[in-house]
């Protein structure tokens, strides 16, 4: 064996993996690719290279909701950045605190939404948000806050911004894992020598674990990127393929979702959906790539 | 060896069992899941004594899901021999697709109106590709012990109408009326094409707008957001993450007073509420204006134009044709109205009293159903987001007609 050229156990434990791979993500997205620069004129396809493309950004009807897809987009991220991933990078330095009790309690509590389908998490916050039903507006009532009480859900100002709350109660378990992992992996005498230079408590977590975590912080930041960017199942189960209110909640997922398969009265269109989900594959290429060559590689890494 | 061969006898097994049975089986595609336990107890078996060596299944899925569905079933070839047909340009694009078979030549058609067919024809009228089941009929239901213990009578102008809206939110028992925004859907169906048709005169407004001698922007179009930007405040707290089911409930529960409705909700209404109830048909603007309903060409069947049960296919859209089935169907599901000649007796009292509404009223569709949605942006879909926007107060009505105007000059060539 040793002496032949093609190492053949090598190919035979790569097959399963390479070929489910093409078959299911490699070949449909080339084929998107491909059929964004289709178009059918009476049952028939016709090759009409970027015209698409130019429906969508230069028609003002398109390209109206494509920027406001890409806006909320966006601001989902942003979200997610500022509020999932400090908390759960805090949830971790909390748990891997050594004198804190039952953290393997916490850590799986705090873990299980993660694991939960998308429609019971959209159905259940459906609920406790209720205007109707809920708990929600009672229990800031029995606190004296009837006031702040809105409901969110059907409010334009409010809707993603609750969405992308109830996604990062969902998934926040996520950054925790990652980073409390990254945590464990802290060599002690490396917090022992910053302790006898007299570094400790707070300072210890900014100057020492914080640098040493940092490339998992990467990590988990392109995950939220490439996660949000594809989200589509949250909007879908608790607003609909609409969005709403008035088109609020739309991101690139949805209007891909609505323009693809059609939607009530109006007939699904593959192509210009392709063009859609190519735009997405674009924005996400980009954004992945900004941060492989821009910030992984200058990302200071320290061996033990 | 042994497995493959095992494997190649059950899979042989399972197409020639279909074909060595002596029985047909015909499967209908639905979106009707909520219909499901009347197919199988009341339809099919009554269809089935008639038709023997005939056997029929239904097999529905979930409403928001059955066009892509569907679509992707019969792209793939494994949908089912009778295609449940949604009125217009879905279907007509299921047609033209070559999907759904011509059946304009079928005895069963002679017992439907030109009017009824029109749902499921070529624009011009030379091939019907579904056979006509039922249509619905907008219109509000109430709560009639709401109405006895505040003493209001039923409205039948606009003006009665908000005074009975305002009489219930100054008792404060009651929520005036239930419907949410969420959805968005109810707004425009349950409101705009509900009380819409009084405004623009039914058909003769459609058909002027379809044509292009009238525009959304003319008052007749836009009065109707008007009227609805007055719900607002009528609808319960929070109504704007309030959805349909939640709708349904408050006043099935008697929380609420009026409901505005589909007469499809007559049944599940029947099962839910403890009180007794009433409808009335939308208002209109002064005493003695001629009424319109919006009687909805709502649902059809047609036949997959690959089934290989062409034959008993045909034979059941025949049978669907006959009073029998009529009967039935009408009876079994009161609120879907029967779109055939065939004098059908109901027994539901409210049904009775949507359906009464035919004589004293002129009948039109929803304004939108028919080719104006055929384009991008899709005047149905934009109407949804325009009816709640009225409704929030967001846009005035101007505005709104406007934007939709706009919407539909850019792709429909008579609003050029």
């Amino acid at each position: 064996m040793k002496n032949s050229g093609i190492k053949w156990h090598v190919i035979v434990f790569l097959a399963p993996a390479v070929l489910v791979y093409t078959a299911i993500m490699i070949f449909p997205l080339f084929n998107t690719l491909r059929l964004a620069l289709y178009t059918e004129v009476d049952q028939v396809r016709q090759f009409v290279g970027l015209e698409n493309f130019r429906t969508l950004f230069g028609n003002p009807h398109w390209s109206g909701q494509f920027w406001n897809a890409l806006g909320n987009n966006f601001w989902f991220f942003f979200i997610h950045m500022i509020v999932q991933n400090p908390i759960g990078i805090a949830l971790a330095a909390i748990l891997s605190h050594p004198r804190l009790r039952f953290a393997a309690v916490y850590r799986t509590a705090i873990f299980v939404p993660t694991i939960l389908s998308f429609v019971i998490v959209g159905f259940a916050w459906k609920l406790i948000l209720s205007p109707i039903w809920g708990i929600t507006p009672d229990m800031l009532k029995a606190l004296g806050l009837k006031w702040l009480y809105a409901p969110y859900l059907g409010k334009e100002e409010y809707a993603l911004t609750t969405l992308a709350l109830i996604s990062v109660w969902q998934f926040v378990g996520i950054p925790m894992m990652l980073i409390y992992a990254a945590l464990l992996s802290i060599p002690e005498e490396v917090l022992e020598a910053g302790e006898v230079d007299g570094i400790t408590g707070f300072a210890s977590f900014w100057k020492i674990k914080l640098p040493l975590i940092l490339p998992s912080i990467g990590i988990i930041s392109i995950l939220t990127f490439v996660g949000n960017f594809n989200a589509f199942d949250l909007i879908y189960t608790t607003q609909g393929a609409l969005a709403g209110p008035a088109f609020s909640t739309d991101i690139l997922g949805t209007f891909m979702y609505r323009t693809f398969f059609g939607f009530q009265l109006q007939l699904g269109d593959p192509h210009m959906g392709s063009a859609i989900a190519s735009g997405m594959f674009g924005i996400i290429l980009i954004g992945v790539c900004i941060y492989l060559f821009g910030i992984q590689t200058r990302l200071r890494r320290y061996q033990f | 060896m042994n497995r493959k061969l095992l494997s190649l006898a059950l899979l042989g097994s399972t197409i020639l069992g279909g074909a060595a049975a002596a029985d047909v089986t015909l499967t209908i595609e639905s979106w009707r899941n909520d219909d499901l336990v009347l197919w199988q107890d009341k339809i099919i078996p009554a269809f089935e004594a008639a038709n023997p060596g005939i056997k029929v299944k239904f097999t529905p899925s979930a409403p928001a899901e059955y066009n892509a569905v569907l679509n992707s079933k019969l792209d793939a070839g494994s949908a089912g021999d009778l295609i449940t047909c949604r009125p217009f340009d879905a279907s007509l694009a299921l047609y033209d697709g070559g999907h759904l078979a011509d059946i304009s030549g079928l005895e069963g058609m002679a017992n439907f109106s030109d009017v009824a067919k029109s749902a499921w024809q070529t624009d011009d009228a030379s091939a019907s590709f579904c056979m006509p089941m039922a249509s619905v009929i907008h219109g509000f239901i109430y709560n009639k012990e709401a109405f006895a213990e505040l003493d209001i009578k039923i409205p039948e102008t606009e003006a009665e109408f908000f005074a009975a809206l305002e009489t219930i939110k100054a008792d404060g028992n009651y929520i005036p009326m239930a419907m949410g925004t969420n959805d968005q859907w109810e707004a425009a169906t349950m409101g705009y094409n509900n009380i819409g048709p009084n405004y623009w005169k039914g058909e003769e407004g459609r058909l002027a707008l379809i044509a292009g001698d009238q525009k959304l922007t003319d008052a007749q179009w836009v009065a109707p957001y008007e009227a609805l930007a007055k719900w607002g405040e009528y609808l319960g707290d929070g109504y704007e993450a309030q959805t349909y089911p939640d709708s349904q409930n408050i006043f099935t529960l008697g929380r609420a007073a009026i409901y505005p409705a589909g007469s499809w909700e007559i049944t599940g209404f029947n099962a839910q509420a403890d009180f007794e109830m009433g409808a009335f048909k939308a208002p209109v603007q002064n005493a003695g204006d001629t009424c319109y309903i919006s009687d909805h060409t709502d649902i059809a069947l047609g036949m997959n134009a690959a089934s290989p049960n062409a034959e008993a296919a045909k034979t059941f859209l025949n049978w669907m044709g006959t009073s029998e089935f009529a009967g039935i169907y009408a009876n079994a599901l009161p609120g879907f109205f029967s779109l055939s000649n065939h004098e059908v007796a109901m027994e539901d009292p409210l049904a009775q009293e949507f359906v009464s509404w035919r004589g004293e009223c002129e009948s039109t569709i929803r304004s939108t159903y028919q080719i104006l949605s055929r384009g991008t942006p899709n005047l149905e879909n934009e109407t949804w987001g325009a009816s709640v926007a009225a409704i929030k107060g967001s846009k005035s009505g101007a505005d709104l007609g406007m934007e939709l105007q706009s919407g539909l000059a850019s792709w429909y060539a008579p609003h050029k």
